[in-house]
């Protein structure tokens, strides 16, 4: 019973981590409609920045992990923005008015770019952390108990907020009706005096942002990192992206918790070898029946 | 302007033919050392590099092979069997006169087949996977032991020591990774043990809780885990997150001091199968020296590279710079080589005749860094 209550906090966690990671894709593909695959390298990049600001600040002299965690936290999100807004500049802006395949293809070179400029830059093996945390929560007797590391519980906190505050900011602001405006046309967006090249450098920033809080929380969880989870991260974070309805920010969220789910599940009932190929089955069992993911409004064409 | 551009092609008419001269001049003999130079992995590629390079200086500075240096080509596979076949060809085209590569053994088998049908030597310091010589290709050899021996070893290991305890049995799906835990199983099973778990997880996947969850459920005592240190970290770390007590057990694939990186403080009584300790042999003390004068541990395969690139020398100065694959083989199988890790002798497949595994474990030394020490059997 322990250990079927514990596979399904694994899933929890990891669908959370999913799902962090997917509401950046999704943000972006509901605003420009197109699919930034130098996402998971905007991740990537983050988790290299914070384990290098966490050793500066303790260089430094800063003593208190939470302080250190802070400062970290604050130049790891302001520089992961910084990345996010001059990837879209370089690789996005210049292609707005050409087909759909080019900003695609950009992406794709962009995410080549910058994960070579990682491996060169910091070497192509492994980094690591050591456990700098460990507080763990667990439920149950000494023997038998089901457990979530504190960190894993504030990622899927986290995860949750962030989805909230996000859909706050969408529906309830005027910033979130101006994304809206470019979202549903924005050439009348435009004329109607939104500055929508501010508004979508705006929605990478804060794609970004989301990302490196994934990739802070990811990083301090698992200790190791290395030019390449990027890719492997955007794929699955993609997928459940997808799965949820891609542009529907809840829907990224519960596209995440799916995945991670119907992983952490099989693997623990069934074998760890099969995993991934159940997942994409499922994702591809959902498509064939909702083309737009569970949570995905159909594209009305506007006559 | 009509003289200077005269100037300037005769200039650039003499440079040409001092090039061409230079080049017909140095005439070095070229081997290969093949390995993943980049990619995860890229700490064993170090090792074969810098041991290898290291031996090649040696030997030049001592007169080179019949007066001629030995110049090194490092071709870089990642790991990967599709670039380990585009390095082989290139290393081909480039005129070596014999390979010491690849590392991973899933690099080494496509690779072997390149060489074969060039007639090159190829001497792998670390692919341990039987087939690499199991296939009859005459001119493969490897300097260091096989999985099977490998998987007897911690077999036994395991039936002495851990008797009573349920064994998992977990792979990371890679030539190299499923034949070491295929070999292990076979052995455990031959002495009466059956394990209560046999999987495999992915190369390049960070979160392996479920499978954790799962041991921890099935009350696994000993974890014997068959693929190299990125994953092994990460699943004795999370192993250790979780409260799960028991051995972690893996094989040569580990041993580079980047694993308690990633395993941190779960690396605390890991066990592992490996060749004994080369540095501590006589014959490698003073390479072991200059190695650490120059700032760099000689760990791991380091010292197997240097054994391959001497044996390789020999065979060439003792065949008057042959590059016939076939007549070094012969040759290799019927003489022995004095080497930094001893008397080395090759039986027909190209295995060592002799080969050493012993058991070491992981642990905190005095100075708080993780070291491995050997230990009984």
């Amino acid at each position: 019973m322990y250990i079927l209550l514990q596979q399904l906090v694994n899933g929890l966690i990891l669908g959370s981590i999913y799902g962090l990671i997917a509401i950046g894709y999704t943000m972006v593909y509901g605003i420009i409609g197109m699919i930034n695959f130098a996402h998971g390298e905007i991740y990537m990049i983050s988790a290299y920045l914070f384990a290098i600001f966490l050793a500066l600040a303790i260089m430094f002299g800063v003593h208190s992990l939470p302080v250190a965690l802070l400062i970290t936290l604050v130049f790891t999100v302001i520089i992961t923005g910084l990345y996010g807004f001059v990837v879209e500049r370089v690789a996005y802006r210049p292609l707005r008015g050409s087909s759909r395949l080019a900003p695609l293809i950009s992406a794709i070179g962009m995410s080549l770019v910058l994960q070579n400029y990682v491996q060169i830059a910091q070497g192509a093996r492994d980094q690591a952390l050591p456990p700098l945390y460990t507080g763990v929560f667990r439920f149950g007797s000494a023997e038998e108990f089901v457990q979530i590391t504190h960190i894993q519980l504030i990622i899927i906190l986290v995860t949750v907020v962030s989805m909230v505050a996000l859909n706050l900011l969408i529906n309830h602001t005027s910033l979130g009706r101006a994304c809206r405006a470019t979202q549903q046309d924005r050439t009348m967006a435009n004329l109607l005096g939104i500055n929508t090249d501010r508004v979508i450098s705006l929605v990478f920033v804060i794609g970004a942002a989301m990302a490196s809080v994934a990739g802070m929380l990811i990083t301090f969880n698992f200790g190791s990192f290395n030019y390449f989870i990027g890719f492997v991260a955007g794929i699955k974070a993609f997928t459940a992206a997808v799965l949820g309805g891609i542009g529907s920010i809840p829907g990224a969220m519960l596209g995440g918790i799916i995945l991670g789910l119907s992983e952490s599940m099989f693997a623990g009932l069934v074998n760890t070898d099969y995993k991934d190929v159940f997942a994409f089955a499922l994702l591809v069992s959902v498509l064939v029946f909702r083309p737009t993911g569970i949570l995905g409004r159909p594209e009305v064409e506007k006559i | 302007m009509n003289a200077f551009k005269k100037l300037l092609g005769i200039a650039l008419g003499a440079a040409l033919v001092f090039g061409m001269l230079q080049g017909a001049a140095s005439a070095q003999i070229k081997i290969g050392i093949a390995g993943p130079i980049t990619g995860p992995y890229a700490k064993f590629g170090e090792q074969l590099t810098r041991g290898g390079t290291a031996a090649a200086e040696a030997i030049n500075k001592a007169g080179g092979i019949m007066g001629k240096k030995i110049e090194i080509v490092p071709g870089d596979d990642a790991c990967d069997p599709k670039q380990a076949r585009a390095v082989a060809n290139k290393m081909v085209n480039d005129g070596v006169y014999a390979v010491a590569g690849h590392f991973c053994s899933s690099s080494t088998i496509p690779a072997s087949e390149v060489y074969d049908e060039a007639n090159i030597l190829q001497i792998t310091p670390a692919s341990t996977n039987p087939m690499v010589t199991d296939r009859g290709l005459p001119a493969v050899f490897r300097v260091c032991g096989r999985d099977d021996q490998q998987g007897d070893v911690a077999g036994d290991y395991i039936t002495k020591h851990f008797k009573g305890k349920k064994v998992a049995v977990i792979h990371d799906k890679d030539t190299y990774g499923q034949g070491l835990a295929d070999a292990t199983k076979s052995r455990l099973n031959k002495n009466g043990m059956k394990e209560v778990l046999y999987e495999g997880v992915t190369r390049g996947d960070k979160d392996f809780n479920s499978l954790v969850t799962k041991m921890k459920g099935l009350g696994v005592g000993v974890i014997y885990f068959g693929g190299l240190h990125t994953e092994a970290g990460l699943i004795a770390r999370q192993s250790w997150e979780q409260g799960l007590k028991a051995v972690f057990i893996s094989g040569d694939g580990i041993v580079t001091d980047e694993f308690p990186n990633i395993a941190g403080p779960a690396t605390e009584g890991v066990l592992m199968s490996f060749g004994a300790d080369p540095r501590n042999l006589p014959q490698a003390a003073s390479a072991v020296k200059a190695f650490r004068a120059a700032g760099y541990e000689p760990e791991a395969y380091t010292l197997y590279a240097y054994t391959a690139i001497q044996v390789i020398a020999d065979a060439l100065k003792a065949n008057n710079l042959s590059k016939d694959g076939r007549k070094l083989a012969a040759y290799l199988k019927a003489h022995s080589f004095d080497t930094v890790m001893g008397k080395k002798e090759f039986d027909g497949k190209g295995d060592l005749k002799v080969s050493d595994y012993v058991m070491y474990r992981w642990t905190k030394g005095k100075d708080g860094k993780f070291n491995y020490a050997e230990i009984e059997m």
